[in-house]
């Protein structure tokens, strides 16, 4: 008889729920993972992790197709599409099996079934609607994270309207693609198959791409997309599809409110996600929701005793690392410790199209709204050595000071491998640095983390290499 | 030219204290001898006295200010006929933290470094805005990893400020919020004297091997003593049980001079000469006033000195040279009943006693039991610099002196 009594049980093993559980083993918690389908959840299957694979493959291919900027030869370069995506599946299905891997050196049960919540501290499990033993615990996290938003009319239908899913599992490479949505979602895919060859064209209702973005530097990604030859159309909207077997014909109403039909071969819904809060027993419980999600206090507790939530499904910003960092905040918690509540400013953002796209913190318009007083600093890539011996002259690092205290606000990174820089921005703005560490930080040469500095000393009047 | 008030040495050694308060604002008019400011160092509270005559024109540093050196520039008196354009260069000159001028390069605009062993964990962000706001950072609760203050912590600290946005639902920690619940409680920010003691008993307790040895002390010849003494015509000062103690302390350390110590890391001090320190509490802790040379001194005398400085204490009079550098201390709790208790080691002192009160208990004389007035002494020692044997020693001739007061004629 398996064991069915645990000090936790997390219902969704993604990446806040795996992390969780395997912070409350190392905590000396027995703790047990409920999870229906794919262990790593979204995030390694079906959507951080995947999505990069299938970003280098297009990365490389962009690299081979322009040999000649380099000096090299690359004759016949093509791709196969069906081996691109069967890459993808293989880099997730070897993380998926990590993870196992993990929970199991950490002496996490894991549960394969569907959970849910059956009176304080019980848990229900189903397994392909068979019962399986009831589960308890004095403390449940519910982890079960979040899923496409789908808008009236322009839901994906999994044959020529995709979700993320069929985005990262296509049956064509479709010629002409249409993407609702220009978050990060919608952009990463808009970006992968517009350099694998597609025509895409990108609809956002509101007036900027990358609405959460700094508007600067979603100008400026703009600009490099449009260049690549992608159609952007912002301040629209998609007022109808007209479906048949193999293509959509979609009425696009643009910022003038003229309306036009463009006809595609696939279209993705990018427009969200929302919270899973349906169908886990949550309406047993004194929990409340707000927005398809369950409101949490900062140690994530519910306003049901011994029922926390974390992840997307307790909220934005919908981020794998704000799950995982959430998760380990509550178990601690639970665990007796004195853990420090999340500061919702200082969770970065990353976006993986070409050029990528990182940020923390307040943006310049945000900034401003708040009353700060600003010193801004930016560098841009074509100055700097390494951009240009990489062949990677667009960009920019932006930073944001109060010029009041030197508080780091906001930094906003546009440019080749600004994903990885970003960290150092968030360290700087958790120690609470001012400028004047910043600057006299030394930064390597030569490296794209010298623009990071040359911002801060812009912002102050003193960069160097401009 | 504005006349320049500086921060005042109050003792040769004094590098650094706190500008604790201005008695004069802004525009104030100066006389010669009027008060201009109040300044706190380890351990006492001195005035700064006006030597011209004019208008406080410029208060440059903020009273509340710790750490702020000696000879920096803390304000300026514009003389008759000068008007307040006058203080434009003169602050000018000193727009730049007035760092001693020094023949090596100047460091970058660098903080008064905080005191070792006492250094305080603080954001950069923290300490800019704390002296913006002219926030002492020591009386600031930390509420970052391992204590460390952080921004919000500041602004919480600062006067008139709100608390910040509800990033979450539950209220903000309050000033000195303690990590469990507790009942309502009133938090008093640490004065600079109670931080000294904080950390030099801490210190103390943490460093030094403290030992005890004890004795009790049949006290009825002394009482005699001291009665025939007070009684005398024309007695000016009344002569105490514990001036009695002081003069004896200091004629058993010369008999055994290896209690008379003090500890260092590379060295053990040998004094000279007793000079007693005698602890007083005084309002919000205590000090410890010095009677010097007390082995060469008269018992009047001891008793006229001990009165004063006690009275001076209270006062919040003492210079730093009344209250540093004692080689021995005394402490005594008798007069308050307490029979018998431990005091912790006046570093770099290598001993202090504890004084009990003479009461009445029932003693064994030669197999027969009978009544005396008998006081208990303790001594605590640092076990680095003394020994058992010199502790034994030591507390035997104290007692044998206190006991037969004739010896005090030696």
């Amino acid at each position: 008889m398996a064991e069915t009594s645990f000090d936790v049980i997390i219902i969704g093993g993604g990446p806040g729920g795996y992390v969780t559980a395997i912070r409350g083993a190392q905590l000396g918690l027995k703790v047990c993972v409920v999870e229906k389908q794919y262990l790593g959840g979204i995030c390694l299957n079906w959507g951080c992790i995947p999505t990069k694979a299938l970003l280098r493959s297009a990365e490389i291919y962009h690299g081979m197709k322009n040999a000649e900027d380099y000096g090299l030869t690359a004759k016949g370069v093509g791709f196969d599409i069906k081996k691109v995506i069967a890459r993808s599946r293989g880099v997730s299905g070897q993380l998926s099996q990590g993870v196992g891997y993990l929970l199991k050196k950490n002496n996490v049960t894991v549960v394969d079934g569907e959970a849910k919540l059956a009176g304080p501290g019980r848990v229900d499990v189903n397994k392909d609607g068979k019962a399986l033993p009831l589960l308890t615990a004095k403390h449940v996290i519910i982890a079960t994270g979040a899923r496409p938003r789908a808008l009236p009319g322009l839901g994906a239908d999994g044959k020529v309207v995709w979700s993320y899913f069929e985005a990262l599992d296509p049956d064509i490479m479709p010629k002409k693609l249409l993407v609702i949505g220009s978050g990060a979602i919608g952009i990463e895919f808009a970006s992968f198959y517009g350099t694998l060859g597609a025509d895409v064209t990108v609809v956002e209702i509101l007036p900027q791409i990358l609405p959460a973005e700094d508007t600067e530097i979603a100008t400026i990604a703009r600009k490099q997309l449009e260049g690549q030859g992608m159609t952007i159309l912002t301040g629209a909207k998609v007022d109808g599809l007209k479906k048949t077997k193999s293509k959509v014909t979609a009425t696009i109403q643009g910022a003038d409110g003229k309306k036009a039909d463009i006809t595609v071969d696939r279209v993705i819904s990018a427009v969200g996600v929302q919270g899973n809060i349906e169908g886990i027993g949550l309406e047993t419980t004194k929990a409340k929701t707000d927005r398809d999600c369950i409101v949490i206090d900062e140690f994530s507790r519910t306003a049901e005793p011994g029922l926390y939530a974390i992840g997307d499904v307790a909220g934005p910003p919908m981020l794998a690392h704000k799950a995982e960092h959430e998760g380990v905040i509550c178990i601690e918690k639970i665990a007796g410790h004195a853990p420090h509540p999340i500061n919702k400013n200082q969770i970065p953002g990353c976006t993986y199209c070409h050029p990528q796209i990182a940020s923390v913190g307040l943006t310049e318009a945000k900034a401003k709204e708040q009353g700060f007083k600003l010193k801004v600093g930016r560098f841009p890539f074509l100055a700097n050595g390494k951009a240009i011996a990489l062949g990677e002259a667009d960009g920019m690092i932006k930073t944001i000071f109060d010029a009041d205290t030197g508080q780091l606000l906001g930094a906003h990174l546009v440019g080749a491998e600004v994903t990885e820089l970003i960290q150092g921005f968030v360290v700087a703005m958790g120690l609470e640095t001012t400028e004047e560490e910043l600057m006299h930080t030394i930064f390597p040469h030569p490296t794209l983390s010298e623009m990071m500095h040359e911002s801060v000393l812009d912002a102050y009047g003193r960069a160097i290499h401009i | 030219m504005p006349i320049q008030i500086l921060m005042p040495a109050l003792s040769p050694t004094m590098t650094e204290g706190t500008l604790a308060k201005w008695v004069k604002a802004e525009g104030d008019t100066v006389a010669s001898g009027d008060i201009l400011a109040e300044i706190e160092t380890d351990k006492a509270t001195m005035e700064i006295e006006a030597i011209d005559e004019g208008l406080l024109g410029k208060i440059l540093v903020a009273e509340g200010t710790e750490g702020v050196p000696v000879n920096q520039l803390i304000g300026l008196i514009l003389e008759d006929g000068e008007d307040a354009s006058a203080l434009e260069g003169a602050s000018a000159l000193v727009a730049a933290p007035a760092a001693p001028p020094a023949a090596a390069a100047p460091a970058l605009a660098a903080p008064a470094p905080a005191k070792t062993g006492n250094r305080i964990i603080a954001s950069p962000l923290a300490r800019r805005l704390a002296t913006a706001k002219g926030v002492d950072l020591a009386t600031v609760t930390g509420s970052g990893p391992k204590g460390r203050i952080v921004k919000r912590d500041v602004e919480f600290s600062a006067p008139g400020a709100s608390a910040p946005k509800a990033e979450a639902p539950s209220p903000p920690p309050a000033l000195g919020a303690p990590l469990s619940p507790m009942p309502d409680f009133e938090a008093v920010p640490h004065s600079s004297m109670r931080k000294t003691i904080a950390r030099r008993l801490t210190e103390s307790v943490r460093d030094i091997p403290h030992f005890n040895v004890s004795v009790d002390v049949q006290l009825g010849s002394l009482l005699d003593t001291r009665k025939r003494l007070n009684a005398r015509d024309g007695a000016e000062q009344k002569i105490s049980v514990n001036d009695f103690v002081i003069k004896a302390i200091a004629l058993a350390l010369a008999r055994v001079p290896a209690c008379n110590v003090s500890y260092t890391d590379e060295a053990t001090l040998f004094h000279q000469r007793a000079d007693i320190s005698i602890a007083v509490s005084i309002d919000g802790g205590l000090i410890t006033p010095i009677v010097k040379d007390a082995g060469n001194k008269s018992l009047a005398v001891i008793a006229r000195e001990a009165k004063a400085l006690a009275e001076r204490a209270r006062a919040g009079e003492l210079q730093p040279d009344e209250y540093e550098g004692g080689t021995f201390t005394v402490s005594n709790m008798g007069m308050m009943g307490v029979r018998s208790f431990n005091s912790i080691i006046n570093p770099p002192q290598g001993a202090i006693l504890s004084v009990g009160a003479g009461e009445p208990r029932p003693v064994v004389t030669d197999g027969a039991l009978s009544m005396a007035t008998v006081m208990t002494l303790t001594l605590a020692v640092d076990h680095r610099c003394i020994d058992g044997v010199t502790a034994a020693e030591f507390i035997g001739e104290l007692k044998s002196i206190l006991e037969e007061p004739l010896q005090f004629m030696l």
